[in-house]
């Protein structure tokens, strides 16, 4: 288990965490206790039985091991690389009490590499059903609930908008961190279950809301694409990215290698991104990679950023400046950006999801000076689709309601991942599909 | 894959290209537009839905960059990797008696199909279509079929009336009544053609051309300023109530990448003639 050196990583965007050896993967493996209660599958959302592959892994039996992982999750490469592990299982594992937690992720990352280095051997499917199912998005959701339907014999038609599926593993978490070869092996081997996938198609344009409805069920995993900005004075400047252009400009459309590629991104020599999160983390490290001096604003401290521990960590390695405490009140610019206005946050009495709360200090105005600035400060669900479905119940703030499997106010359409929860994570959309599909299931076998 | 079914020059460095696109020509309306990429290092770029045939729409477009370009080099059984579409809202058509749609030099691609519908809708409708001079005019024959009046401006004089579209605009504002307005071009063009139907408070709409990226409504790069708020045009648009909106700001973000867009032009110019291979770059 390894990380590239910093100064060497910043110079390219290949990945910064090596993985472990076989030698490294087995005597973790052979720390396990194999619970008889184990803490760390409640842990899991997509409940992955964690001390059954850790005991092949100890064995060596590493392609029994990735059997048993993909029995509940078809992302492993993925999820090993991304889930917040220390909040999931790794942190309910009862190691975790007295010396440190087994590292779940790394081992899952580890026998799901070795499969896809060795031979992946696809699932087996239940024979075909006759029924259609529609999913709109190939993200995390899109991509996990085709698999289990597929698997439970279903014809499944994923349509996703852009030119390559995904989500926001393709467009959004760079490379260095998740590999595109390794998001496209797994989605690869959910579309050889026999899933069909039609890119290029925006639904509720390309196909209608109604030609949608005709499926025997739907799925919407339409994701929280639709990115806030702060409502400053100065935001539509040219220098301006929401994260998720520039990160879509370099992940999707290769802008760190124009000419080569079409697409264009400003090299800004300062750059300020603004939050504290994952896609604050990646978007402060892309543009490093890009070499600039890159300073993150955030205003809470630093203990209150909701990004995985191991990226603020990798963040600061490779020299990202942090600025906590410190709210941005104003661009500054004429034809391009040449500044930040900051204000000096106190914290004070705790607010309702128990984190302090943020105050302005008067007069601890100050200025940043930077040629570009990148706001990371969150998403909201995408309003298209979801907004021509006529009676599609959703919350004040976008999200589709839905039950606790997954099922919306009409009947035959199902919503999973960030569309229905608000913009969350991987492994939590991934839960949520697979509840979903399993309900799809029932429906579609009972009918 | 997507083919290009026929492509021509239509006017110096104006292209027609009709492409199979089942997906976007069975869903696409008056105002909507595509977004498409040549190959796989290409960018995603917008262009409007000019007409639609079967399975099969039509846009027209000026080479003016480095994809636009490469895009003029293709032929007629050629094949794109992506076309996306429709996007966009589609515009608002009613019976609304009058109604004039004003076009400038490539934007003039844009109206027949407003002005089709228009049409079908019950409206009076009359076409005004400028250039800079007759050479560049473009889709005469068939705005003149479809409109029951066209107008025809160039700068130079070189072809019916002699100056601006906002100057015939203007001309028959004075004398009669137009219930709605729509003028297609570039930025300059809407900015100072639609304050032309100010004084007569005629709603104007325009169709704003920002740098896109997805065209979804995810990435925020085509936000334009209209009343005072921040709209995305690739889904809040691209129409909009053209007294509205910032102009200034929607002309300073159009110029974010030019001087990439300079260098991409130079070094796909010198490609073209090294390899001749028609502006297919390899690596
Ligand atoms: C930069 C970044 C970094 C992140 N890092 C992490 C991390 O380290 N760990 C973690 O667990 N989580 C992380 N997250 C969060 C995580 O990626 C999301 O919670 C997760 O991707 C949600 O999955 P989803 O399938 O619901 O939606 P998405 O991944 O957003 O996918 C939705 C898909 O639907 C498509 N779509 C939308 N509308 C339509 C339509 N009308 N028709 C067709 N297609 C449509 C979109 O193009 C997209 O491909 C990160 C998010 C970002 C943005
Ligand atoms: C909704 C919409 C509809 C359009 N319809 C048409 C049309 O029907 N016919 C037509 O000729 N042009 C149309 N355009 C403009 C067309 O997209 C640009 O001319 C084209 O992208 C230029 O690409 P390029 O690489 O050849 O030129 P570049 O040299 O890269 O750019 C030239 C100029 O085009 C604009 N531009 C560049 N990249 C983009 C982009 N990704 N998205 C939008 N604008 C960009 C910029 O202002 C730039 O300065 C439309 C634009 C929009 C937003
Ligand atoms: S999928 Fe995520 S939460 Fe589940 S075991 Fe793997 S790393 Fe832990
Ligand atoms: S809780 Fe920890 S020790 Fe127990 S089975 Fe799970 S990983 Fe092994
Ligand atoms: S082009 Fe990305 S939001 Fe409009
Ligand atoms: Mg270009």
């Amino acid at each position: 288990m390894a990380d590239r050196a910093a100064d060497v990583r910043v110079r390219d965007f290949k990945e910064v965490d090596l993985g472990m050896t076989v030698d490294e993967a087995i005597a973790e493996a052979e720390r396990c206790l194999q619970c008889k209660k184990p803490l760390c599958v409640a842990g899991c959302p997509v409940c992955i039985d964690i001390p059954g592959f850790i005991a092949e892994v100890a064995e060596g039996n590493f392609r029994k091991a990735a059997a048993i992982v993909k029995e509940q999750n078809m992302l492993p490469a993925i999820c090993g690389r991304v889930c917040p592990q220390e909040t999931q299982c790794e942190g309910v594992c009862i190691l975790g009490k007295k010396e440190t937690a087994i590292r779940i992720g790394a081992l899952e990352r580890f026998v799901a590499d070795w499969e896809q280095q060795n031979g992946l051997v696809s699932p087996e499917k239940a024979e075909p059903t006759g029924k259609r199912v529609a999913v709109v998005g190939s993200g995390p959701a899109g991509i996990t609930a085709a698999a289990e339907l597929a698997r439970a014999g279903h014809a499944v038609t994923i349509f996703e908008s852009l030119h390559e599926a995904g989500g926001v593993l393709t467009y959004g978490i760079p490379a260095f961190r998740l590999p595109k070869e390794i998001v496209k092996t797994e989605i690869d081997q959910v579309l050889e279950m026999g899933v069909g996938l039609k890119k290029n198609y925006l639904v509720g344009r390309s196909l209608s809301a109604a030609d949608l409805l005709k499926y025997d069920a739907v799925f919407l995993a339409t994701g929280a694409g639709l990115p806030s900005f702060m409502g400053i004075p100065g935001e539509n400047l040219p220098g301006v990215y929401s994260a998720n252009e520039f990160l879509t400009r370099v992940n999707l459309m290769h802008a760190d290698r124009f000419p080569v590629f079409d697409t264009p991104v400003k090299h800004g020599a300062r750059v300020a991104v603004v939050g504290g999160g994952n896609v604050a983390m990646d978007a402060a490290r892309v543009a490093r990679r890009l070499g600039a001096k890159v300073t993150l604003i955030y205003r809470r401290r630093e203990e209150d950023m909701p990004a995985r521990l191991a990226e603020v960590h990798h963040a600061k390695e490779e020299g990202i400046e942090f600025a906590t405490c410190t709210n941005p009140t104003r661009i500054i610019g004429d034809q391009f950006v040449t500044g930040i206005e900051c204000v000096k946050m106190t914290m004070c009495k705790l607010d309702a999801s128990g984190r302090p709360s943020p105050q302005e200090e008067k007069g601890s105005e100050f200025t940043l000076d930077v040629d570009m600035v990148i706001i990371a400060i969150g998403t909201s669900p995408n309003p298209l689709l979801v907004s021509l479905i006529p009676g599609l119940e959703r919350t004040r703030k976008g999200n589709v309601v839905v039950d606790e499997n997954g099922k919306t106010s009409i009947p035959h359409v199902y919503a999973g991942g960030d569309i229905a929860t608000g913009a969350a994570t991987v492994i939590e959309a991934m839960g949520t599909a697979k509840k979903a599909a399993a309900a799809i299931n029932r429906m579609l076998r009972e009918e | 894959m997507y083919t290009v079914n026929t492509a021509s020059e239509i006017a110096e460095r104006i292209y027609e290209f009709w492409i199979r696109a089942p997906q976007v020509a069975r869903n696409a309306r008056a105002g909507q537009f595509l977004i498409l990429r040549i190959d796989e290092q290409g960018e995603r770029i917008p262009l409007t839905i000019s007409a639609v045939n079967g399975d099969a729409v039509r846009v027209v477009f000026m080479a003016v960059g480095k994809t636009t370009q490469h895009l003029a080099t293709l032929k007629a059984g050629d094949a794109l990797a992506d076309v996306v579409g429709p996007l966009g809202k589609p515009s608002e058509i009613e019976n609304f008696g009058t109604a004039c749609v004003v076009g400038g030099g490539a934007g003039i691609a844009c109206l027949p199909i407003i002005a089709r519908e228009l049409k079908e809708a019950g409206n009076h409708v009359i076409g005004i279509i400028g250039a800079r001079n007759a050479g560049l005019l473009i889709l005469e024959d068939e705005m003149r079929e479809i409109c029951d009046e066209l107008f025809i401006t160039t700068d130079d004089g070189s072809k019916g009336f002699h100056g601006y579209a906002a100057d015939v605009l203007k001309r028959e504002l004075d004398h009669r009544t137009i219930d709605r307005v729509w003028i297609i071009g570039p930025a300059i063009m809407m900015k100072v053609t639609s304050a032309a139907t100010v004084p007569y408070g005629v709603k104007t709409f325009v169709s704003l051309n920002p740098i896109m990226v997805d065209g979804t409504g995810m990435c925020g790069s085509c936000r334009v300023t209209v009343g005072g708020e921040t709209k995305f045009a690739c889904v809040d648009g691209p129409e909009f109530d053209a007294h509205q909106v910032d102009f200034v700001e929607l002309m300073q973000r159009q110029r974010i990448y030019t001087d990439q867009e300079k260098a991409a032009v130079e070094r796909f110019a010198e490609h073209t003639c090294r390899c001749g291979e028609g502006g297919h770059h390899h690596g």
